[in-house]
């Protein structure tokens, strides 16, 4: 660009035309670029760190927390698995996150399909409450359930959980399925009912295997919306039964230890496998 | 993605009355089937427990606990500071958010996957583990204190942890993701004609960001943007684990009002106040918010 078009492209005040000169503009333009790498990787520095630097921690030979670690030992991995409380809450969370992913995913799909394909009455209503616990504060849903479940006794309870966290999930699913079922050609079910395929079939055999992949995604997010949940976990939580969210939160605000290192590495290991399976199932897929 | 086809049926009322079985319309009492145990969980573990908790707000048939939120000057500037923490959060998200969801969109493949895990990882990981790693990084002996007293940047440790800037950053990291995945599916369904017609009509860089990708991101800034606001107004567990006394905030007042003061009364007249502003916004944005787009590009 010469200097008479930056001129005239009104981008440029006149003063800074001398560094319109092809040599002083590259080497300008080289400083910004890297001016602004630098910021860039600083940011994602940023948003990687905290997630990574338990990794580490969870391998330090230290009773406290130190950072940069000092030893390598896999003693507190071998702590969190033979402490009954923290293998308690492991084993009633994850009960309860599989439950919670059956019924999420189930009641989730079935309303997906009255939203997208049926006469729902209200349909706007329907699917404004569903999304409903994603939108409400969690604090406040907690302290909700548990002036609904405390005198019913089921705090701390696995059907208390349940119900809770189902609520939790069902927005993800709806999402998930909703989107999928608006991509899927809905003639072909069409075909399958012309063929005499009843409703029923036509859904296991044409349906369901073309929204699958995010029927499976829908499964994740209802899983971890489960699992990690912590917020109304607190709340709903008591002596008899406590998630591994709540015993975590416990930990963290009154004894520091490396074992949360070692249960966070755990944590976010799962999350990370299930989420590259539900990214790997949706990238082979063709997607517009 | 863009091949969504309309849903609506063109004349809902003719299809119902002749009774025509089409493959795109479960039938009435079908739709309702389906939709029931949706509908059957929702009113009793959502709707039923928030309205209790509200109608627990009015009991006695009075307004005393309101009363109490609007006459006392802590629970009034503690429910200000929300919505300002909410605020300066959601800048900083988008401020530092935005560059992400640009590079994302426009590297190449490979490089766009690297930037791409640094936005998914912290993602899936979950917010107690990553509020336990702000508390160790922030802690007295932690890893920037350390680095500051090294380098000689400070004489001593500083209190980075248990204050309201602690709160801020935490919240940005957890929040950031939010803000990013709606920018980068506008950003990425944005033609790069665009950008290189301006250019060819004369236009420099700047220009062409400012006049023509900065107004075609805008959808998805605004829906970052609300989706941030309206999820930091609620947070819990951050602000407990590394905020103290001094940076109290809605949702960590009503953890004190239930857990420690037992004054449940109180706390479900604060959760009704925190409620009522969370609904306000998302229905005065309720334009701009679009939870699937935000969603839909997680995976």
């Amino acid at each position: 660009m010469s200097i008479d078009q930056a001129r005239l492209s009104g981008s440029f005040p006149a003063i800074l035309d001398v560094f319109a000169s092809p040599a002083l503009r590259a080497y300008s333009t080289a400083l910004g670029l890297l001016a602004a790498g630098a910021a860039i990787a600083a940011i994602l520095f940023f948003l990687l760190l905290p997630t990574l630097i338990v990794i580490p921690m969870s391998l330090s030979e230290t009773n406290y927390i130190e950072f940069p670690p000092r030893g390598v030992t896999l003693k507190w991995y071998s702590v969190y698995f033979n402490d009954p409380d923290w293998m308690a809450a492991t084993w009633f969370s994850l009960k309860i996150a599989l439950a919670t992913t059956a019924t999420a995913t189930i009641t989730g799909t079935m309303a997906a399909l009255a939203i997208v394909r049926g006469f729902l009455p209200f349909k706007t209503a329907v699917q404004a409450l569903a999304l409903g616990p994603m939108i409400v504060p969690h604090i406040v849903l907690g302290v909700a359930l548990y002036l609904t479940f405390s005198p019913l006794q089921l705090t701390g309870s696995f059907p208390g959980f349940l119900v809770a966290h189902t609520v939790l999930a069902i927005p993800y699913v709806i999402i998930t399925v909703t989107a999928a079922l608006q991509r899927f050609d809905p003639t072909l079910e069409l075909a399958a009912l012309n063929c005499g395929a009843n409703r029923l079939q036509a859904f296991f055999l044409i349906v369901l295997p073309n929204i699958a992949p995010g029927v499976a995604a829908a499964a994740v997010f209802a899983f971890l919306a489960s699992f990690d949940e912590a917020t109304v976990a607190f709340f709903i939580s008591d002596v008899g039964g406590k998630s591994i969210g709540r015993k975590m939160f416990e930990d963290i605000d009154f004894n520091l230890t490396p074992v949360i290192a070692a249960v966070s590495t755990v944590l976010v290991a799962t999350s990370l496998l299930l989420m590259g399976a539900v990214h790997l199932v949706n990238a082979r897929k063709p997607r517009s | 993605m863009t091949n969504s086809r309309p849903q609506a049926p063109p004349r809902p009322l003719s299809f119902w009355k002749s009774g025509f079985s089409s493959a795109r319309f479960y039938s009435l009492p079908t739709s309702i089937a389906l939709a029931a145990p949706l509908i059957a969980a929702l009113a009793i573990g959502f709707l039923y427990p928030v309205l209790k908790l509200v109608a627990l707000s009015f009991s006695g048939g009075t307004l005393t606990q309101y009363r109490r939120i609007v006459t006392e000057p802590l629970h009034l500037s503690v429910l200000l500071s929300t919505i300002e923490v909410a605020l300066v959060v959601t800048v900083a998200s988008l401020l530092f958010g935005f560059p992400v969801a640009y590079l994302m969109a426009r590297l190449r493949k490979g490089l766009a996957m690297i930037v791409a895990a640094c936005v998914f990882i912290p993602l899936w990981t979950s917010v107690l583990i990553r509020s336990y790693a702000w508390v160790v990084l922030l802690q007295r002996n932690g890893m920037i204190n350390k680095l500051l007293t090294d380098t000689g940047a400070t004489d001593g440790p500083l209190k980075l942890i248990y204050t309201q800037g602690a709160v801020i950053l935490a919240m940005t990291h957890v929040l950031m993701p939010f803000m990013i995945l709606p920018i980068y599916s506008a950003l990425r369904a944005l033609p790069t004609d665009y950008v290189r017609a301006a250019r060819n009509l004369g236009a420099g860089p700047a220009r062409a960001f400012t006049a023509v990708t900065l107004p075609l991101s805008l959808p998805g800034i605004f829906a970052g943007s609300v989706m941030c606001f309206v999820l930091a107004l609620g947070f819990y567990i951050t602000p407990a684990l590394v905020g103290g006394p001094g940076s109290m905030l809605m949702a960590t007042l009503i953890g004190q009002q239930t857990t420690v003061l037992l004054d449940w009364p109180f706390a479900a007249a604060l959760s009704t106040v925190l409620l009522a502003v969370t609904l306000l916004f998302v229905l005065l944005f309720r334009r701009t918010l679009s939870l699937s787009k935000g969603l839909n590009s997680v995976y």
